[in-house]
């Protein structure tokens, strides 16, 4: 079976700037998949790519097999929920779900129906004949969500879905979008600037940097062994260790990773076991964050970030030993 | 020592600016005294009392305004010559605002989209410039475009057209001995003098139209002649309604251009302004002003109930 959306070798350039350079990809039918990168990173001109908003100045698009360069956005089977949701203000809710319905001459019964069914998908039964404009921010999200979905997309597009959520409502819809999407079984991509939006939502993620692809795989693959200094740094914010401290502190000479969770912080005078690497340096900061504390530790090296749990008696300049697992330190390539 | 929360105020403006900042709606009141004077006794108390001389009559034999309430003024208006008025006024305004509104729409289309930078500032220069000059030349030169031996006669004949333009002033009605003592020739100056008033609304309603609304209902399947149809046309029309009310009710109302270019059939604007001078009735030269004023307020309920303000 041909992947749901396949990039080989794509380019898209604004003026001198490589937006997206030289991206090759493949997804899957029915993945929930997700685009991370900071901004300006290309991810949305890939997503721009697969709507048809863009046309590729290299390269090869297909979706679901066809190929969909030189096809304008309204001769795919691909629907888009915008960041800002782009509801139509001078519709009502019911109309502007019902809007695809309505260009492909479906009959008024028959997509009033559909726009009700899809309504109450997002379990917004009821609000067929409001006004866009009274409607809160994550109702709004929710009628483009069903907007999208009523017209039976083979692939939905989602850009930054849930940018202007608060954050309770952002949790609330990141559940509701995923059993949305195992339900449906409809292939689902989505660009994020969010790193933990993406892990907890996609069952694989594609970093980007500069235009470029630097890893794919699922959540705990890129989170657990990132494959560069770039994706340590973005994916949960790791320590970074040069390959000279890391050779002398249990690891191999290369540049590795080390997540701040899976250090722990004994006193100067404990036991550090064989399969445990450690170093000695003095708390340069402490940082409440409610479930955890974030430990700034500075060695004779580098300083290193320890998250543990809350409630700890430390304090600043106190003396102390980082350990972790030799198993936690991750080498990585180049270091790029 | 402690430190003071607050300066020192200085002087006597500085006590003015703390009354005002702390009581806004003083200010308001102060800022809107003399407008609301000039707006309610001169403006809309003069036009008052225009209305007023609307319901009182001419005496035919003495040529006397009698003060006496009567509503034969108006039924005035519905007699021969001056129902022509009104239907001759009404349907030039109706074309002109027609055609404006076509010939404006791609101009604010592409300066609402596609303009940027120094094309934004070219097209206001474009649209704005012919009001700056006086509107009298502007009318006079058209006079001398439209004339028989003008430049438009030759440049017709240049394209070997002439068949063309003598076809049209052929026509029945429309057509004249030349296009500067024709209702086409009138016809074509409303449209040049008033088109700018079409655009710069059409614009602004345009230019409230983010771009990802026309990507949205491309996304959702629409071709884009659907898009203009259902999503651009209709959240435009406020703007273009907005345009029609000045293109509109600036024909209904002007009596300088059918006077300079056209034919000796009067408009409103002309009726009014001889009624008003040599006939010295005035009764009647009120009636037909209030003829465009309930024309409009017509207009505008019809746009109203057809939806035209609802995204506003």
């Amino acid at each position: 079976m041909s992947p749901a959306v396949r990039f080989q070798n794509v380019s898209r350039r604004f003026g001198s700037v490589r937006a997206v350079d030289g991206v090759s990809l493949d997804i899957e039918p029915g993945e929930f998949f997700a685009l991370l990168g900071p901004s300006g990173s290309g991810k949305t001109t890939c997503l721009r790519l697969i709507a048809g908003f863009e046309q590729p100045d290299e390269g090869h698009i297909e979706i679901f097999g066809e190929t969909a360069e030189g096809l304008p956005p309204y001769r795919r089977n691909v629907n888009t929920v915008f960041q800002d949701y782009a509801l139509f203000p001078h519709m009502t809710v019911g109309e502007n779900v019902a809007y695809g319905l309505m260009i492909k001459g479906v009959a008024k019964s028959e997509r009033e129906a559909k726009a009700k069914d899809a309504l109450a998908m997002v379990k917004l039964g009821g609000y067929e004949t409001r006004r866009t404009a009274q409607l809160s921010g994550g109702q709004r999200q929710r009628v483009a969500l069903a907007r999208a979905l009523v017209n039976g997309p083979k692939v939905l597009l989602l850009d930054e879905p849930l940018g202007a959520l608060d954050l309770k409502l952002r949790e609330q819809m990141q559940e509701e979008l995923r059993s949305l999407q195992t339900s449906l079984g409809i292939t689902f991509v989505f660009v994020t600037h969010d790193q933990s939006e993406a892990l907890s939502m996609a069952n694989r993620v594609a970093i980007f940097n500069d235009g470029k692809i630097v890893q794919i795989g699922t959540p705990s693959d890129v989170y657990e062994r990132p494959k560069s200094r770039f994706v340590a740094d973005f994916v949960g914010s790791s320590n970074v260790l040069p390959p000279e401290f890391a050779a002398s502190h249990g690891g191999m000479a290369a540049w590795t990773s080390l997540r701040p969770e899976r250090i722990r912080i004994v006193p100067e005078t404990a036991i550090v076991p064989s399969d445990y690497g450690h170093a000695k340096g003095v708390v340069t900061a402490v940082s409440y964050q409610g479930a955890a504390t974030r430990i700034t530790v500075a060695t004779d090296k580098l300083p290193v970030v320890a998250t543990i749990p809350a409630g700890t008696s430390l304090n600043k300049d106190d003396r102390v030993v980082l350990m972790w697992p030799k198993s936690a330190m991750v080498a990585m390539g180049d270091g790029a | 020592m402690t430190a003071a929360i607050h300066e020192t105020r200085r002087g006597i403006a500085g006590t003015i600016s703390d009354v005002f900042f702390t009581r806004p709606q003083l200010l308001t009141v102060l800022l809107l005294t003399p407008p609301l004077l000039w707006i309610g006794i001169v403006y809309v108390g003069s036009l008052f009392a225009l209305l007023m001389q609307s319901f009182y009559s001419l005496d035919d034999f003495s040529g006397v305004v009698v003060h006496e309430f009567t509503l034969s003024t108006y039924a005035q208006l519905f007699e021969g010559s001056n129902v022509q008025i009104i239907l001759r006024t009404v349907t030039m305004a109706a074309l002109v605002t027609v055609a404006s509104a076509i010939i404006a729409f791609p101009i604010a289309y592409y300066a609402a989209r596609y303009a940027r930078g120094w094309t934004k500032a070219l097209f206001y220069l474009a649209v704005m410039m012919p009001l700056w000059s006086s509107y009298l030349v502007k009318v006079y030169a058209w006079k001398l475009i439209l004339a028989k031996e003008g430049v438009l006669t030759w440049f017709a004949n240049f394209l070997h057209l002439g068949w063309l333009l003598d076809g049209i002033l052929a026509l029945p009605v429309v057509g004249g001995p030349s296009l500067s003592f024709s209702y086409v020739g009138t016809f074509l100056v409303f449209v040049y003098i008033w088109l700018p008033y079409m655009i710069l609304p059409t614009q602004a309603a345009l230019e409230r139209v983010p771009a990802n609304f026309i990507e949205a209902s491309a996304d959702l399947g629409a071709e884009p002649g659907q898009t203009f149809r259902t999503v651009i046309f209709p959240l435009a029309l406020p703007g273009i309604v907005a345009g029609s009310i000045f293109t509109f009710s600036l024909t209904l109302g002007d009596y300088i251009i059918p006077q300079i270019v056209g034919n000796s059939r009067l408009m409103i604007g002309q009726a009014v302004y001889t009624l008003q001078g040599t006939a010295g009735n005035i009764p009647l030269a009120a009636a037909f002003t209030v003829v465009p004023m309930v024309i409009m307020a017509a207009y505008l309920w019809m746009a109203k109930r057809m939806g035209a303000f609802d995204v506003l």
